[in-house]
């Protein structure tokens, strides 16, 4: 069994033997060396054929026609760029999909309701949270008024508001 | 200037094979990952944005307790050879070096622990741990994660849980993985049945050596994939079951063989031993079939095969950018086979001088 040629170029011989697994069948295949290099066979982090992400955009291939120009609110995503890239573009985007992820998130996951681990979350830090978002809010407005000199003053206190919370909160 | 790959190539890791179950199980992983619910995912967020993210998340890494120390090294400073040495020593994914943005990686002591900023989504921190251990990976990262949660704000909603890049991970944001060796369900061709069991309990199964259905080294990855509707206690005890299961089912496997095929499969097993100790050309590929064969020899209790820490050592430390840092050049591939096979006879030689077999 060691001295049959490479199943790719048919020349060389195989000193590579890999067992091949698809569609739950196996068998084995036999390359010489400078094929698989090229193939790439070798090295982690590669990706399996049939992973759930690729389930995911398959189910969402399918989700409703009209719908795919749906807009995140807050980042633009369209649902069909959403189809395309297979990411979300933040974290709204859960809310503003929710119609078309919902009956999917319930196929691949089976549920649709969060058990686990939840952040613990004080009030001052949602209070920040908040005042981030309207700055944020303002700072849009101010820059669609062309209003520049407020933009950059909004901007000095957001980052203000910023720092406080990754410098904030530990001794 | 400071060599990433100098740095690490001195710690001791995960290799060591001190983990229970470590002949068959390489290593156990737990991943979560979390995104700042003040910017937008990685995939839509600016590069100033990026680095913005960066900045923070590197900034509360220093503040949490196992990480305080740690060094940081930003990818668009690595050399294409630190990249490869990331991911060849299965710190960091593909995505990460792939190109210049804005990423990083902090990586903790032993390199038990690290953190991947920017990757798909904003945090993604690994717990890593020899053999089968599932439940103290998940508290090394859990007790990261308690950290940075009073330092940053993650994006979550009450009804799906942490907020993430891709809907397949929104929920715990957790994937548990053990990376194990089942030469005896290959041998026998029952690796089908095992796979497909796995699938319909929910859990993934993939080859971790070769690209996409090509499995070398009979090296396999078992997973979670649902991350909704379950907590993380009962993933990792259902991922832990079924693991558990299929170990029996390899075990069960290596004795039909063993009773029914014993010479041959001993013939087998020596010989790759013998190519391993001497042989004078060793390709990437090759190695992985050599390493499985004696892995399996370890397994069955055979006399004179050597100890799973130095095999462990193999796997990892002869892939390409690894022999290139040790040999301090750039090799093409021919030279490359050369330098491995000598260095795997030298890693080998020193070993059976210090005693052989495993010390206790
Ligand atoms: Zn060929
Ligand atoms: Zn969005």
């Amino acid at each position: 069994m060691h001295s049959k040629p490479c199943q790719i170029c048919g020349k060389a011989l195989a000193t590579i033997h890999l067992t091949e697994i698809e569609n739950n069948t196996t068998n084995e295949i036999h390359v010489c060396e400078k094929c698989a290099e090229e193939k790439g066979f070798h090295g982690p982090g590669s990706k399996g054929k049939l992973s759930i992400v690729d389930q995911f955009l398959q189910l969402a291939a399918g989700a409703g026609g009209d719908e795919f120009q749906v807009q995140c609110r807050r980042c633009g995503l369209t649902f069909s760029e959403f189809r395309r890239v297979g990411r979300l573009g933040c974290s709204q985007c859960y809310a503003s999909f929710q119609a078309q992820l919902r009956p999917i998130l319930r196929k691949v996951h089976g549920s649709v309701v969060h058990v686990g681990k939840a952040p613990v979350r004080d009030e001052s830090r949602l209070k920040r949270l908040r005042e981030v978002e309207r700055l944020q809010e303002d700072l849009e407005r101010a820059i669609r008024r062309e209003e520049y000199e407020r933009a950059a003053e909004i901007r000095d206190r957001l980052r203000t508001v910023l720092e406080s919370e990754t410098s904030g909160g530990s001794s | 200037m400071r060599s990433l790959s100098a740095l690490l190539s001195q710690e001791r890791n995960w290799l060591d094979a001190s983990g229970p179950d470590s002949d068959t199980v390489l290593s156990t992983r737990v991943r979560l990952a979390r995104n700042l619910e003040a910017f937008p995912f990685t995939t839509r967020a600016r590069d100033d944005e990026l680095e913005a993210v960066m900045q923070r998340v590197a900034g509360a890494a220093q503040k949490v307790d196992l990480l305080h120390a740690a060094p940081f090294f930003r990818i668009p400073e690595l050399s294409a050879m630190d990249r490869a040495f990331l991911v060849e020593r299965h710190l960091a994914s593909r995505d990460l070096v792939g190109d210049s943005r804005p990423r990083g990686i902090v990586v903790g002591p032993g390199e038990g622990l690290t953190m991947m900023i920017n990757e798909e989504d904003h945090v993604r921190m690994q717990g890593i741990l020899s053999g089968f251990q599932l439940e103290e990976a998940w508290h090394l990262v859990n007790r990261v994660d308690d950290d940075l949660d009073g330092l940053l704000e993650f994006a979550f909603s009450e009804d799906l849980g942490f907020l993430t890049s891709c809907p397949t991970n929104v929920g715990t944001g957790m994937r548990a993985s053990v990376l194990v060796h089942l030469p005896s369900l290959v041998l026998t061709k029952k690796i089908r049945k095992v796979l497909s069991g796995a699938t319909e309990v929910g859990l993934a199964v993939r080859g971790f050596y070769g690209e996409g259905t090509d499995v070398m080294g009979n090296f396999f990855q078992i997973s979670n994939q649902v991350t909704l509707g379950e907590d993380e206690k009962k993933t990792l005890q259902s991922l832990e079951r079924v693991a558990r299961q299929i170990l029996g089912y390899e075990e069960k496997a290596r004795e039909t063989l063993v009773s029914t095929a014993r010479v041959q499969i001993e013939d087998k097993i020596y010989r790759a031993l013998g190519a391993m100790q001497s042989a004078r050309v060793i390709s990437s590929q090759e190695v992985l079939g050599l390493i499985s064969a004696v892995r399996f020899g370890i397994s069955l209790g055979l006399p004179g095969m050597p100890g799973l820490t130095v095999l462990n050592r193999i796997l990892v430390t002869s892939q390409p950018a690894h022999l290139q840092v040790l040999a301090s050049r750039d090799m093409e591939r021919a030279e490359r086979n050369v330098y491995r096979a000598e260095y795997i006879r030298r890693l080998l030689a020193a070993e059976s001088g210090a005693g052989g077999t495993d010390h206790a």
